[in-house]
């Protein structure tokens, strides 16, 4: 078994390593057709707009072969500035193509590259993710072997090296904030990637996936692994099994499958079970108004996302609380709780921990509403300043600042540093929201079985969401708190079985001077304290 | 302003503390000489295991005890002065105090066997005891060829040895299990829950030896210990041996003066030791007259905070009687859960009757016992099956008969959601057994927490 496990490790990190080192693979080369292939479209104004730049970049690349995105990329980027700015000196606004550098060199590299991802697509396909997948699975059911007895198995967790922060750890983080990097920042160096994974995207949706259809298998296939890690892990525990499969469920169909089928037949790709405002884009002009062009399927896309905001949260919060969304459907929960459950012992616990949370989360919030808020402004009026704020400046603040280095590069990279809900914690909007519901009117808690607490501290240590369970299991009183996800691992870590998550009546749900009970000397005679001690 | 002083930062000290400061602004100062802060006893063996750091033990952060104004002082108390009211620690300068609070806890029991006091031989009890563990044995995630210790060799069937026996595994310690009678935790446990033990200590690849006493303990040519001898002269070798045999109370510094103690520090109802405005609470006290049903020294963390409790109204003007509820622990062996409500004795008494169910697994079971004639619930033990202490307490408090308990067992069950449910199997076998027709009620929030009776 042993062996075995060992196997399933060396095929992963041989996965991982190919893939990191085809992103240097492919070489570029560039001649006209190819320019005209990758960015004429059959409008006549673009086309004419890009054809305009042709010269100056094919200068600056025609007849060489660049070795590696990067001298690619700097090139293309180079020429594209400078014919920019020349037309900005010259003041021909009309003729100004304002792509993003990147993104401009993005859409020359997938058509200039080639190599032996090119020649040999399937293989790679093959050594990375097929690869991966099977040796992350073997891994993980190797171990589930070897640990004999059902039971949570939380052994050694602050001993190695991966999970207490040691140099496993930060390895980790370096890697995955280089990824997050990468993918949000430079799409051109990324094409290697993208490569790979065309074939799937021209199956699922007869066209080339670019890095976003890259990003959502990766995403589903380090699910699905680490999914079976929790089948394993948490084998005797029925509420973690249903969530599990709850997660990876919406994942693959809502988040994945049913957005890139309907891209296949001609509609807006949608993932139906985001929310604003996490889904922060909801509301801006092209997506509204491309689901007011797709015809009947938009209406009711539209229709649907708003009946979410204005009665979906509220009344499933109130009858199940956030849990519904945050560990049974979200894909960002659902990342947090399958690649982010080694991590989850990582979260700060301190009050001042829970300060920073609060002031932040509802930051984002009211950032949000306000960008909403100017955005729908400039939809209905036309204007696209409001008391010499720019809409879209504003749009790009919050679409840079925290839907791309929050969201992605600190909410997933800083796993192995901060525990697996940096982003659900610190950062989403939705969860601020349903938090709210969830404090304020909800059936949702956690409640306390009586005096049996021993204050071990496996339910705070085992918090993602750096709740000190303890503090409240300790003195009776129920758990209600606007952050708690409702994984459950608290209740399941307990040893002393004193943590149940249920939805009862409001009555009596947040018992603010608590009793133990076992303790008749002090119940017959109860006086209200002040809780400071 | 009165000083207070509070020897132990354990559960009872440290409760008595906090509980004092809710209603007054006296001065508070807590000695120990163990560690700084108070940290959660019960979870040695997570921080050992690797599930937690010594950090995540303490229920408390460190700016807790400032923010509240309670002086922590970290040094071992030598004598009390108890004609001058003082404190002699051994790094400090003298403390004077008006009233002084004993909750110095317990420490491993040792019966005198030869060779208890080798190196390599241990108890389990303090955060020094776990240090030395760490250095009696190797270190976790080492390579075979760097374990130090093949086997161990544990004396005493009770909870802390299932805990040390669980540790040493998570190291590959093979361990072997001395227990003196003929199940495990044969004072405490009926025999069917001790057999559903032992079966799963064994699952667990424990060698568990029934019946076997420790005579000695051998040392090799360095003067470590290196093997047990068995009272029938089986020799076992071993690298290290656990000493679990229980605990006493903490109390040998004080047994020269005029402190009236005997196994513990001798207290009334009202904690009260024999000398003015000194209290003794926690592990370390003895009752001369325990309240109704109750042992005169119980040594677990709920009773401790329940004396807290008390003596802190005591100290703060309203004297107060300890008078502990219903009797409820639980534990946690290797996987298996386990918590009890009100009097399950190792043995019933002539009055009681009991009911066992057991699942086809055998890793989860139920024993109820009642009153033969009237039928009265008067405990439960329950493995593997989370239950409800309210329920409980409140079915006590009402004393309800056994047969409203099976038929209401729905209400008491607190396994997280979507667990598989067992009542309809126990009320199967109760029927059965008893010849009665109860059919299982739907669980009822109203009865759960309307607090109505029945
Ligand atoms: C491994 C283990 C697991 C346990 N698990 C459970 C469980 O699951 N459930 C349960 O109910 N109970 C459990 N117990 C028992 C429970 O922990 C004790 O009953 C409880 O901690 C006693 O608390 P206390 O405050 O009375 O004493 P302690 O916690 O022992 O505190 C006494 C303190 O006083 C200090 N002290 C003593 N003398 C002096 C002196 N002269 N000068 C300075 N300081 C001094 C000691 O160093 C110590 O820090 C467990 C015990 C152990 C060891
Ligand atoms: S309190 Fe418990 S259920 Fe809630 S997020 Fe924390 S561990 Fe999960
Ligand atoms: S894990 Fe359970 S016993 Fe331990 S502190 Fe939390 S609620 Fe209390």
């Amino acid at each position: 078994m042993k062996q075995l496990r060992a196997l399933g490790l060396l095929l992963f990190l041989a996965a991982i390593s190919i893939f990191s080192v085809s992103l240097f693979l492919p070489s570029f080369s560039l001649d006209e057709a190819k320019y005209k292939e990758a960015l004429l479209t059959g409008n006549e104004q673009s086309d004419a707009r890009y054809m305009a730049f042709s010269e100056g970049v094919l200068s600056a690349t025609e007849g060489k072969c660049f070795s590696n995105a990067f001298a690619f990329s700097a090139a293309v980027r180079e020429a594209f500035e400078t014919k920019n700015n020349e037309l900005k000196a010259a003041e021909k606004w009309d003729e100004v193509v304002w792509d993003k550098p990147h993104e401009f060199a993005a859409s020359l590299a997938l058509t200039a590259s080639k190599g032996p991802i090119n020649d040999h697509t399937g293989w790679f396909l093959f050594l990375t993710f097929g690869m991966g997948i099977i040796g992350g699975t073997i891994y993980v059911l190797a171990n589930r072997a070897m640990q004999g007895t059902d039971g949570i198995k939380n052994d050694h967790i602050f001993h190695h090296a991966a999970t207490n922060r040691g140099w496993i750890g930060w390895l980790v983080f370096a890697w995955l904030v280089a990824f997050y990097i990468v993918l949000y920042f430079f799409p051109d160096y990324v094409v290697g990637w993208s490569m790979i994974t065309d074939p799937v995207s021209y199956f699922l949706k007869g066209s080339a996936g670019g890095r976003w259809f890259l990003y959502g298998l990766l995403y589903c296939s380090v699910m699905t692994v680490m999914a079976i890690r929790m089948f394993v892990k948490y084998r005797g525990n029925k509420y973690q099994i249903l969530r599990t499969s709850s997660v990876l469920f919406f994942q693959i169909c809502f988040a994945f499958l049913i957005p890139e089928i309907m891209v296949r037949f001609g509609y807006p790709g949608v993932d139906m079970k985001e929310i604003w405002p996490l889904d922060y884009d909801f509301f801006f002009d092209w997506n509204l108004s491309a689901k007011l062009r797709a015809g009947s399927l938009g209406i009711f896309l539209l229709v649907w996302g708003l009946i979410l905001i204005v009665v979906g949260v509220p009344v499933m919060v109130y009858f199940f609380g956030k849990r519904w969304y945050c560990s049974w459907v979200c894909g960002c929960g659902g990342l947090a709780e399958t690649l982010g459950d080694p991590y989850r012992q990582l979260s700060d616990k301190s009050v001042k921990a829970w300060k920073i949370e609060r002031y932040l989360i509802h930051a984002v919030l009211v950032f949000a509403v306000f960008m909403t808020g100017l955005t729908l402004y400039t939809f209905f009026s036309g204007e696209s300043e409001v008391f010499s704020m720019n809409t879209y400046d504003i749009q790009d603040t919050y679409k840079f600042m925290i839907g791309s280095v929050f969201a992605g590069v600190i909410g997933t990279g800083f796993y192995p540093a901060m525990g697996n809900r940096v982003w659900c914690r610190f950062g989403c909007p939705l969860a601020a929201y349903l938090g709210l519901v969830q404090r304020f009117k909800s059936r949702f808690r956690i409640t306390t079985n009586g005096g049996q607490c021993i204050s071990c501290g496996n339910c705070s240590t085992y918090c993602e969401m750096g709740i000190d369970v303890r503090w409240y299991a300790q003195r009776g009183q129920n758990i209600v708190r606007s952050s708690c996800v409702g994984c459950g691992i608290c209740s399941a870590v307990c040893p002393r079985g004193v943590l149940k998550l249920e939805n009862g009546p409001e009555e009596g749900r947040i018992n603010d001077n608590p009793i133990l009970i076992g303790h008749e000397g002090i119940q017959l005679s109860q006086d209200v304290t002040s809780n400071k001690a | 302003m009165r000083t207070i002083a509070i020897i132990g930062n354990g559960i009872s000290g440290v409760t008595a503390a906090r509980n004092i400061r809710k209603k007054s602004s006296d001065r508070i100062v807590i000695i120990s000489v163990e560690t700084p802060h108070f940290f959660s006893r019960t979870a040695l063996m997570y921080i050992y295991m690797g599930h937690m750091k010594y950090e995540h033990t303490k229920p408390y952060e460190d700016h807790f005890w400032k923010k509240n104004n309670l002086e922590l002082i970290h040094d071992r108390v030598e004598t009390v002065d108890f004609d001058n009211k003082k404190l002699l620690l051994k790094n400090t300068p003298e403390l004077k105090y008006d009233s002084l609070v004993l909750a110095t806890g317990s420490s491993p029991n040792k019966f005198g066997w030869p060779g208890q006091d080798l190196p390599g031989v241990q108890g389990l009890y303090s955060f020094q005891d776990l240090e030395k563990l760490e250095e009696n044995t190797h270190g976790p995630l080492v390579a075979e060829s760097k374990r130090t210790v093949e086997t161990a060799v544990i004396v005493g069937g009770g909870l802390i040895g299932v805990e040390l026996a669980e540790m040493l595994l998570t190291r590959h310690v093979k361990v072997i299990f001395l227990v003196r009678e003929d199940r495990f935790w044969g004072n405490v446990l009926p025999k069917e829950e001790g057999e559903l033990v032992a079966r799963h200590m064994v699952e667990h690849h424990v060698d568990l030896r029934l019946n076997t006493e420790m005579d000695r303990i051998e040392a090799d040519e360095n003067g470590r210990a290196c093997a047990v001898i068995t009272k029938e002269g089986e020799r076992i070798p071993c690298q290290l041996v656990g000493l679990t045999a229980g605990v006493s109370p903490n109390i040998k510094f004080l047994k020269e003066s005029q402190l009236d103690t005997q196994r513990g520090i001798m207290v009334n109802e009202f904690l009260e030791t024999n000398i003015p405005d000194v209290y003794a609470i926690g592990d370390c006290a003895q009752f001369h007259q325990a309240p109704a049903g109750r042992r005169p020294i119980e040594q677990v963390w709920y009773t401790g905070r329940m004396m807290g409790e008390t003596v802190a109204r005591t100290l703060t003007g309203n004297r107060t009687q300890y008078q502990p509820g219903h009797w409820f622990n639980s534990a946690k062996f290797f996987d298996i859960e386990y918590q009890t409500y009100g009097v399950v004795p190792a043995r019933m008494n002539d009055h009681m009757a009991d009911f066992y169910w057991e699942d086809p697994t055998g890793k989860k079971c139920i024993k109820i016992v009642f009153n033969k004639d009237t039928h009265e619930f008067i405990g439960i033990n329950t493995f593997g099956i989370r239950m409800r202490h309210e329920r409980f307490d409140a079915w006590l408090n009402q004393n309800s008969t056994v047969e409203h308990v099976i038929e209401h067992l729905k209400d008491a069950n607190f396994d997280p959601e979507f667990y598989a449910s067992q009542e309809e199997a126990i009320v199967q076998k109760f029927n059965s057994e008893l010849g009665t027709s109860i059919t299982p009620k739907r669980k009822s929030w109203k009865r759960i927490f309307g607090k109505i009776a029945l």
